[in-house]
């Protein structure tokens, strides 16, 4: 990320303080390690993954969340069959803003939203007849691929076994039956989600598929879940330089992709924190490498799809990246030209998910905003400080309730070219499975803080009096009776994609619209009578 | 009227009508002045939850969780419970901290009075918060149990006997803030002193903030809330309430009130319990009531309004007459659109709610004053089951909250947004559904939608109609 054109921050420390005031000690105490001063020169350890504390209002969900609504919920045929009572699976019901494309069979079952609707007596007695009852007429309505149950938190009380009724029911059907223990206490967020949907995922449907699929270079997405159509957008990038992409995860995904996603040359990891799992146990079973990758920001787009034709050392395909960049670029060229001077200058912060906080930097850099303070909703360390610290990161209570899988290598499978592509590649500086976090690319004197909660965005806005601010729906309106916009990166507000070339020509154009809109000047800020600290400093700058 | 048979009934609810009971409570409480509530359970519930309510009413949601972890699960939250409150008071300083359960704690069989006891006696001497706990565990009814669990829990907690006041206590039953917003003007037309329970006419629909505000203003307050103890009368809109036969809690239901019932049973408070006040019939009720009550005559204003309410439905007739609708969400409003819908010759009505009370049809019958042939009615019913049956049906038009667009869309056919939630449509905080005024705008919509949707099929392109 190029570096030039910022300003110098202001030392946060008094802000910091003034935060942790108003907590209790023992609180603030825990606080204070999740919210680092940055300096990227040095390396510093972020608080994160760590118990929210009760009573403190937070932008996190549940790890039945993270598994059923984020890694699951955008694949269209597999029926999704939430075991409890009603809420929990009301409430994830078309609540993220996965699109899919149906294809010709036109089979989609993301619209529809199955609950067993657990009653008193199933609370008493048990839920397991339903469950299976539930899964049957599940069958006989659509007479899915497969089905999946997601545990809510009564059924982990009142033990219900759904495993045992996967496997029975797998057998009386004929069809893939699996389950999740994703009961909503799990873990400390959605990331518990995450990390149980990637183990069962990778146990009960990852290698049922040997079958090469047709091309020459084969690989897969992981970590893209088609938010307004970023996910098509990539599509059409890799037809064009002659990839095939046999499976995303989870965007705009099949489960008969998931099958056969172990047949391929190369995984590429967009969200780092949600999928990881999965590309480190392809790659020990089967060898497949993995390499991380970011498409969000123009820059960050082109440099990505080099990097995959650097990967297969094959000129072609390099001359084909290179005149896709080249012709899309000139949109985004044109666009900056245009959008740029208005931005320019401007602060912004971003608080949200597991890697978006990270990837969405690079646009506002693209566009003259300098990111002042950024954090994740349910991130881990090695999100923020890089995965070299993988090795450190102490484990609680909470993560040792999450199974680790203990991978083997599949002697028939595995693709030993590949370990030998990946050490030739290697020797030349070419990075495998690295991630180096979202740290080392901000500025120094920038405020990192996991888990932020309301009362921390408010002493934030105060302090720095953003351009905007970026989290989701829950944040929106408390940010914007600041006088502030507050951009939705969940839902993008019903706007994007804001992927690639494309993606990037859209987000500057709404950025300039939510920043420059005359409706701000109606609403009068809070502080509107104490100095710019911060803003001031900046425009200085300039 | 007929109950629905189902071909094959189901044990699995596919794509449910109702939500779950701590979303109510939550709602409730949200309408009680410096309140704060705390769910108490994993945070997942606190979150969705709150998610729910943003994307409906588009304003700040606080709602606190315990947080529980899976310790917590096993051994019990109290640890959790008091941090938790400590917490919210540092940061919020509110009035009140209301506590639902969720089927979490109850599942568990968290004893939430005792942890409020124990949290009292830990810090006794220091200045604390106002308490009041709303057992709704969601295995058990709906998001309108949950509303009336709280209001009633507000004004058992909080209601002080004294001497009789020259007051009226109006639970309004989960309607929107401009409903409450004109429920309001009514009272205060007729001069008559009121306690509006719960009030979030202010609290989840905000103006924009000078300062900002961290607890919402508006809601009643405890002191206003005490006084319902001492009022003339109250007037509650509904008739079924949190009244589920619901098999494990059927001898408690025996026992359940609604906040009007208790208020009278206990504190001789007369009670004037009526279905939503929705149509000419059932709003003359409410205004009938109130002129006795204070002994006025109704404003001028209100009468004129009913007046021209009377002459939009002749105007309108054709339009909408014989037309069937589907009418969908929760019971007590669904009793009231029925009243309406019958009044106006749409009497051919499938009527669907995910409540299980028993009691609809019974109540149905009660609104309308007959038993029409023309409704028919699933109870317990889901989404499913309504395409299901409402394709064979051939309605003209959907009334129900956004879960039922999905299946107009198949059915090319118009859906009237009322009830909760709404998050496909903006100003869900302003739709109005209640007295004359709110069902001349609820028959506008319904009259327009009906000519919009002849005006774009009619291959003529009317220009007048
Ligand atoms: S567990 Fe119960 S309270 Fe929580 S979201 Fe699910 S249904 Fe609602
Ligand atoms: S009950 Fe558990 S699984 Fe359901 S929403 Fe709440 S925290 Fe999540």
């Amino acid at each position: 990320m190029s570096k030039k054109n910022k300003a110098i921050l202001p030392d946060p420390s008094e802000l910091k303080e003034e935060i942790l005031s108003k907590y209790p000690k023992k609180v603030a105490k825990k606080r204070a390690g999740s919210i680092v001063i940055n300096d990227p020169e040095e390396h510093q350890v972020q608080q994160s993954n760590v118990r929210t504390i009760p009573g403190i209002i937070t932008q996190r969900g549940c790890c039945y969340a993270g598994c059923k609504g984020v890694v699951l919920g955008p694949t269209r045929d597999i029926v999704n069959l939430t075991h409890g009572p009603i809420g929990c699976g009301f409430y994830s019901w078309l609540t993220r803003r996965n699109q899919t494309d149906a294809g010709a069979d036109g089979t989609n079952f993301i619209p529809y939203c199955f609950s067993t609707d657990m009653q008193d007596s199933n609370i008493v007695f048990g839920g397991e007849k339903k469950l299976a009852q539930a899964i049957r007429e599940a069958y006989e309505i659509f007479k899915p691929h497969a089905i999946s149950i997601f545990s809510t938190c009564p059924v982990g009380l009142i033990g219900d076994d759904i495993h045992t009724v996967a496997r029975t029911m797998k057998k009386e059907l004929g069809i893939n039956v699996f389950g999740f223990s994703c009961e909503g206490y799990k873990g400390v967020s959605q990331s518990a989600g995450h990390h149980i949907a990637n183990n069962r995922i990778f146990t009960d449907v990852v290698g049922l598929d040997d079958s090469v699929r047709p091309g020459k270079y084969r690989i897969n997405l992981l970590g893209e879940y088609n938010i307004g159509g970023d996910a098509f957008e990539l599509e059409n990038y890799f037809e064009e330089i002659g990839i095939t992409l046999v499976s995303t995860f989870s965007g705009n995904s099949s489960i008969l992709d998931f099958e056969n996603s172990h047949m391929v040359d190369l995984n590429m990891v967009m969200c780092h924190r949600s999928i990881n799992y999965i590309a480190e146990m392809m790659e020990k079973k089967y060898g497949v490498p993995w390499i991380k990758v970011n498409f969000i920001g123009a820059e960050a787009t082109a440099k990505s799809l080099r990097k995959i034709a650097e990967y297969f050392e094959d000129d072609e395909m390099m001359a084909k990246v290179e005149k896709l960049i080249r012709r899309e670029m000139q949109e985004v060229t044109d666009t900056l030209k245009d959008v740029k001077p208005r931005c320019e200058g401007k602060l912004a912060m971003m608080f949200v998910g597991g890697s978006r906080a990270h990837h969405y930097q690079e646009l506002f850099t693209e566009i003259g905003m300098q990111t002042v303070s950024a954090g994740y909703e349910f991130a881990h360390r090695d999100d923020y400080e890089g995965r070299k610290v993988l090795g450190s990161i102490k484990v609680d209570a909470d993560s040792r309730n999450i199974e680790e899988l203990e991978v083997e290598k599949d002697e028939k499978l595995f693709r030993k070219d590949l370990p030998e592509k990946k050490a030739k590649l290697e020797a030349k500086g070419y990075k495998f499975s690295d991630y180096e976090g979202m740290m080392p690319d901000m500025d120094k004197n920038s405020l990192v803080i996991d888990d932020i909660s309301h009362w921390e965005s408010e002493k934030l806005i105060e302090y720095y009096k953003p351009a905007i601010f970026c989290a989701g729906i829950k944040e929106k309106y408390v940010i914007q009776k600041y006088g502030i916009p507050l951009k939705q990166l969940h839902s993008y507000d019903y706007g994007g994609p804001f992927a690639g070339f494309k993606g990037a020509v859209n987000f500057y154009k709404e950025i300039d619209r939510m920043v420059n809109t005359r409706i701000w000047k109606l609403i009068p800020p809070p502080w509107k009578d104490q100095p710019e600290i911060v803003a001031k400093f900046a425009d200085a700058e300039y | 009227m007929t109950a629905i048979k189902r071909d094959k009934p189901y044990s699995s609810t596919r794509n449910a009508c109702k939500l779950c009971t701590p979303l109510g409570a939550c709602v409730a409480f949200k309408g009680v002045k410096g309140c704060l509530p705390l769910i108490h359970g994993s945070q997942g519930c606190a979150t969705y939850i709150r998610r729910y309510m943003i994307s409906h009413y588009r304003e700040p949601v606080d709602i606190a969780s315990s947080s529980f972890s899976e310790d917590a699960a096993i051994f019990g939250g109290n640890q959790l419970f008091n941090t938790g409150i400590t917490n919210i008071r540092e940061q919020y300083n509110p009035e009140v901290i209301a506590i639902t359960s969720t089927c979490l704690s109850e599942t568990i069989g968290e004893d939430i009075p005792r942890l409020i006891h124990e949290y009292r006696s830990i810090h006794a001497g220091e200045e604390l918060p106002a308490f009041v706990n709303a057992s709704t565990p969601s295995y058990s009814g709906t998001h309108l149990d949950g509303f009336h669990e709280a209001v009633l829990a507000l004004v058992k907690t909080f209601g002080v006997e004294g001497p009789k006041e020259e007051i009226l206590n109006l639970f309004p039953g989960f309607v929107s803030p401009e409903d409450l917003r004109y429920l309001k003007d009514v009272l205060e037309d007729f001069g008559i002193g009121y306690i509006l329970l719960p009030d979030y006419s202010d609290s989840l629909d905000n103006p924009n903030w000078t300062e900002y505000t961290r607890i919402p203003e508006g809601g009643t307050s405890i002191t206003e809330i005490a006084r319902t103890a001492r009022a003339k009368a109250s007037i509650e809109f509904g008739s079924v309430f949190n009244r589920g036969n619901l098999p494990a809690k059927a001898e408690t239901r025996k026992h359940t009130l609604t906040a009007g019932e208790y208020l009278e049973k206990k504190h001789f408070v007369k009670n004037y319990s009526m279905p939503f006040p929705m149509g000419i019939k059932a709003t003359d009720r409410f205004f009938e009531t109130l002129e006795e009550i204070s002994g006025k005559p109704t404003p001028l204003r209100h009468k004129r309004e009913r007046g021209r309410l009377v002459d939009a439905y002749v105007d309108a007739h054709k339009i909408v007459f014989g037309k069937r609708a589907i009418v969908y969400g929760e019971e007590d409003l669904i009793i009231g659109l029925v009243g309406f819908l019958d009044e106006i010759g749409m009497d051919n009505i499938m009527v669907v709610s995910g409540a299980r009370s028993g009691l609809l049809e019974k109540k149905l019958e009660d609104a309308t004053g007959k038993s029409p042939s023309g409704i028919s009615v699933l109870d317990d019913g889901d989404f499913e089951t309504l395409r299901e049956t409402a394709e064979g049906m051939k309605p003209d038009i959907f009334i129900g909250s956004s879960k039922g667009y999905y299946i107009t869309r198949k059915l090319d056919i118009p859906l009237i947004r009322v009830g909760f939630p709404i998050h496909d449509r903006f100003g869900a905080q302003r739709v109005m559904h209640l007295g004359y005024k709110g069902t001349q705008q609820l028959f506008d919509r319904i009259v327009n939608a009906l000519m919009e949707y002849k005006q774009e099929k009619s291959n003529v392109g009317y220009k007048y109609m």
